[in-house]
C-alpha cells in the first residue's frame, strides 16, 4: 500500500509567447517560489527536487536541471530529471509523488517547464535521423490523420473541434494565467481561421508558450498541518505502448484505456462522468477532447462528440463534467509543463482554489497527460478528502 | 521498508564505434540476455520499466521513444524515463517498488556517443548564458580540476598514472572492456600530455553500448528462485553548478550520499566508482574514506570503457556480479553526472541468502 500524499502548494507563471524578462532559471524559480509561498514553506523545508521537461532540444540545453540546481535550492539534496515526451509534466508529478508515497521523503518540490521561445520546437521534433523516415511533420501533422480517422468512425459533425476550441478559450478567459485571452471568441472566428493540418485549423491548435508549473507534495502528517486545504492523491497511473505495432488503435489507444482503468480503480471510480467533478485533460488539438472522452470512459465509443456538443464539458454552459476549466493546453502550452499544469489545475479544483474557473464544490478531479504518438500516458486523481 | 534486490545484470561490450546499429538494435540483445538470466520473457513479466538516455547523444528529440520498441510493450506497460544515467532510473524504480506499485522492475541505459564529439556535446550541458557559449568541453574542465589538485600537492602525476595502470590491468579480466592491457605507470607517464595535465590515458574513452538490470522485492526474487544481491541503501545528492563555488578537490555530495545510503554500517569489500578521469577516482576514494581493504574498480572502471547513460548502472551491475560470484560480500557503487562530479549517487549492495 502506498503512503498517503497530498499537494500542499501550487505555483505557476503567467503563460505567454516569450518571457524575455527572465532566464530559464528565473522562470523555474518563479514557479517554485510561488509554490513555496502557497504552501507557506521555505527552501529548507524541501527534501528533494524532481524536475521535468520535454526534449532538451526545445531550449538547446543538455540536461538543464544540472544548471538549474542553484535556482531550485537543490544544493546538498537529491534531484531527479524526468523525460517522457509530452506526458512529462504528468509523469514528473507522479515520480515526485512516488518520493513521498514510498515513504522515502516527507516533502518534495516538483517543477516542470518549457521556455519554447529559446528555440524552435518544430525543428527540434523534426530533425532527420539516419535510420528512419524523415517526417518533418511536427505534432499537428502527426495527429491530423488520426483525428480524420476519428471523424470517419464516429460520423461526428465537422464543427465539434470548433466547439472545443471556443469552449476552452472561454474557460481560459476566466484564468488570468492562461496564455491566450480570447473572451469574445466565436465559432465563426475559429472556422474562418486558416487550415494548418487539415482538419486542424489555426485556432484549433495549442499556442507555443513559455512557462513553468511547480507543486509541493507532502506526506499525510505534514499535509494535515498545511495552512491551505491539501489535494489528496487518490490514484496514480502510467502506461506506455510502442509508436507503431500491428493492430494498434491510434484513435483510441489501449495504453490510455488501461491507464484510466488503473487510476479509477485506485480512486474507487466506477463511472468517471458521474464520480468525478471535473477533469483537466491534455487536449493540444481540439478534436482530442471527444477522442479522450471516449478513451477515458466518459462516453461510449463513438459518442464523445455528443457530450462536447451538448455542453457537458463546458463551465459556461453549466455542463455536468467540465473539462479543462483552466483553458487547457489549447489556451497555454509550455510543452514540458503542460502535463503538470493539468495535474496542478485538478488539484486547485479540489482545494477550492481555482478562482474564476472553480467548479463549485469540486471534490474529485482527474489530471491527465499524454505524449509521443499518443502512446505515453500519465494520470492522477486528486480529492478534497483522503478517501 | 521493503527489501529490494538485484537478480540480473547484463551489458554490451564497450566499443568505440557500434557502426550502423540504431539504439533499438543496441538495446535488444542486452535486454534479451537480461530476461534470459532472470528466466523472464519480456518487459511484460516485470511490474515497472525505467530507462536512462540522453537525446543529445543521438542528436534527436525523444531518444527513448524508439527504446520502447525493444521492450515488447504490447499490451501497454508501466514505463518511465529519466534524462540521466540509468542509475537514477534504478532509483526511480526503487521508489515505485517501495510504494507497492510494482514487485519488480527492468532498468536499462544506453548511449551511442560515437556519432558526435562527446566532450564538445557535453559543453552544452553547462549554464546556457554564461558557460555554454564558451564551449568549454568536459575534458578541459576535468583538466582544470586535475591542475588544482596537482598545484595544491594533493596528488602527483604518478598517482594518476597508477590509477590508469591499475584500470588497464584490471580490465584484462573484463570481457566487455574497451581498453585493457599490462601497462605500467611508467608507460602512462611516457605518454605526451593531451590536455595538460591530462594524458589521453587519464581520460575515459568514448564508447557505445547499453546495460540492463532487473530488480525485485526479496520475496519475488526468492519466488523466482534466483540468486540475489540486496540493495541495502541508495541515495544521491547534487551540488552547485557554479564550479567556482565548489571545492573541486573534494566530492562533498558523494560523501553525503554515501552516509545517507549507510555505506559505513559495514566493511566495503568492493567499490565501483564512476570516475571518467583518473584524478577523479582519487577524489572519490578519498571522499568516501576507502582504504586498502576495499578493491576499487576491479572491472577497470569507466577508464576501460564509458557507456554514457549506462555507466552508472553498470557500476552497480559490476558490484552485483562480484557478490554473486562470491568475490565480495558487501560493496558500493557510485554514479556521477554533470561537470567535475556535480551530481553523485551511491548504492550499497549486500549479499542475499542465495547469492
Amino acid at each position: 500500500m502506498a503512503n498517503l500524499a497530498a499537494v500542499v502548494g501550487i505555483g505557476q507563471t503567467k503563460y505567454t509567447t516569450k518571457r524575455t524578462d527572465v532566464s530559464i532559471a528565473g522562470l523555474v524559480r518563479e514557479a517554485a517560489v510561488n509554490a513555496l509561498k502557497d504552501a507557506d514553506l521555505t527552501w529548507n523545508d524541501i527534501d528533494a527536487v524532481i524536475v521535468g521537461k520535454a526534449p532538451d532540444m526545445f531550449e538547446g540545453v543538455i540536461m538543464p536541471e544540472i544548471y538549474l540546481t542553484d535556482a531550485l535550492g537543490c544544493n546538498g539534496k537529491p534531484m531527479l530529471r524526468v523525460h517522457t515526451a509530452g506526458s512529462v509534466g504528468g509523469s514528473t508529478a507522479l515520480v515526485a509523488a512516488s518520493h513521498v508515497q514510498s515513504g522515502t521523503f516527507k516533502r518534495v518540490l516538483t517543477v516542470s517547464f518549457e521556455k519554447q521561445s529559446e528555440s524552435n520546437a518544430m525543428w527540434a521534433l523534426s530533425n532527420p535521423q539516419p535510420f528512419s523516415t524523415h517526417l518533418n511533420a511536427g505534432a499537428g501533422g502527426y495527429f491530423a490523420p488520426i483525428i480524420r480517422e476519428y471523424m470517419r468512425r464516429s460520423k461526428a459533425p465537422y464543427n465539434v473541434g470548433i466547439k472545443v476550441a471556443v469552449k476552452d478559450r472561454l474557460h481560459g478567459a476566466r484564468n488570468p494565467l492562461a496564455h491566450l485571452q480570447k473572451p469574445d471568441i466565436t465559432m465563426q472566428e475559429v472556422e474562418d481561421s486558416f487550415m494548418l493540418w487539415d482538419p486542424i485549423r489555426f485556432l484549433e491548435s495549442c499556442p507555443s508558450s513559455d512557462g513553468a508549473c511547480a507543486m509541493v507534495i507532502a506526506n499525510e502528517e505534514l499535509a494535515t498541518k498545511a495552512p491551505k486545504p491539501p489535494a489528496w492523491i487518490r490514484g496514480v497511473a502510467m502506461r506506455s505502448e510502442p509508436t507503431m505495432y500491428a493492430g494498434r488503435d491510434e484513435v483510441n489507444p489501449q495504453a490510455g484505456r488501461d491507464c484510466a482503468a488503473d487510476v479509477y480503480k485506485q480512486a474507487g471510480i466506477t463511472n468517471p462522468r458521474k464520480d468525478l467533478d471535473c477533469a483537466e485533460v491534455y487536449v493540444p488539438f481540439s478534436w482530442y477532447e471527444p477522442m479522450w472522452l471516449e478513451n477515458l470512459g466518459f462516453a461510449p465509443k463513438g459518442e464523445g462528440w455528443k457530450l462536447t456538443m451538448a455542453g457537458a464539458t463546458s463551465l459556461d454552459e453549466g455542463g455536468d463534467i467540465p473539462w479543462n476549466c483552466s483553458g487547457g493546453v489549447l489556451s497555454s502550452n509550455p510543452i514540458g509543463a503542460s502535463g503538470m499544469i493539468r495535474f496542478a489545475e485538478a488539484a486547485r479544483q479540489v482545494r477550492g482554489d481555482a478562482g474564476a474557473h472553480q467548479v463549485e464544490g469540486a471534490k474529485l478531479a482527474l489530471g491527465h497527460a499524454y505524449g509521443g504518438g499518443a502512446q505515453f500516458f500519465a494520470m492522477w486523481v486528486v480529492g478534497s478528502q483522503k478517501s | 521498508m521493503k527489501q529490494i534486490a538485484i537478480v540480473a545484470y547484463q551489458q554490451t561490450d564497450s566499443v568505440s564505434d557500434a557502426g550502423a546499429v540504431n539504439e533499438v538494435e543496441l538495446i535488444m540483445p542486452v535486454l534479451a540476455r537480461t530476461f534470459k538470466q532472470a528466466g523472464l520473457k519480456s518487459a511484460q513479466d516485470v511490474g515497472f520499466t525505467c530507462s536512462g538516455s540522453c537525446d543529445y547523444l543521438q542528436g534527436a528529440a525523444f531518444a527513448f521513444v524508439a527504446g520502447v520498441d525493444a521492450l515488447g510493450a504490447v499490451p501497454p506497460i508501466k514505463e518511465s524515463h529519466v534524462e540521466m544515467d540509468a542509475a537514477w532510473a534504478l532509483y526511480e524504480s526503487m521508489l515505485k517498488i517501495r510504494m507497492g506499485h510494482a514487485d519488480s522492475a527492468l532498468i536499462y541505459g544506453f548511449g551511442k556517443s560515437s556519432p558526435g564529439e562527446l566532450p564538445i556535446v557535453l559543453s552544452q550541458q553547462l549554464d546556457p548564458y554564461y558557460l555554454a557559449p564558451l564551449w568549454v568541453d568536459s575534458i578541459s574542465l576535468a583538466a582544470m580540476q586535475a591542475r588544482i589538485m596537482l598545484d595544491r600537492g594533493l596528488i602527483t602525476e604518478r598517482d594518476m598514472a597508477e590509477v590508469v595502470s591499475r584500470s588497464r590491468r584490471n580490465a584484462m579480466n573484463n570481457p566487455h572492456a574497451q581498453l585493457s592491457g599490462d601497462i605500467s605507470p611508467e608507460d602512462v607517464l611516457a605518454e605526451e600530455t593531451y590536455l595538460s595535465p591530462l594524458r589521453k590515458a587519464d581520460c575515459c574513452p568514448v564508447s557505445d553500448g547499453a546495460s540492463a538490470m532487473i530488480i525485485a522485492t526479496v520475496e519475488q526474487a526468492k519466488a523466482w528462485g534466483l540468486p540475489y544481491v540486496i540493495i541495502s541503501g541508495i541515495d544521491h545528492c547534487i551540488e552547485t553548478h557554479n564550479l567556482g563555488m565548489r571545492d573541486l578537490t573534494d566530492s562533498v555530495s558523494t560523501r553525503i550520499a554515501a552516509n545517507r545510503a549507510g555505506m559505513n554500517a559495514g566493511k566495503v569489500d568492493v567499490a565501483e566508482l564512476y570516475a571518467p578521469f583518473s584524478h577523479q577516482e582519487i577524489i572519490l576514494t578519498r571522499a568516501l574514506g576507502l582504504d586498502e581493504g576495499t578493491s576499487v574498480n576491479p572491472s577497470g572502471g569507466v577508464l576501460a570503457g564509458n557507456l554514457m547513460m549506462a555507466s552508472g548502472l553498470s557500476r552497480i551491475g559490476e558490484v552485483f556480479n562480484r557478490i554473486v560470484k562470491g568475490e565480495a560480500r558487501r560493496g558500493i557503487a557510485h554514479a556521477t553526472s554533470g561537470p567535475c562530479l556535480q551530481h553523485n549517487l551511491v548504492t550499497v549492495l549486500e549479499q542475499g541468502e542465495n547469492a
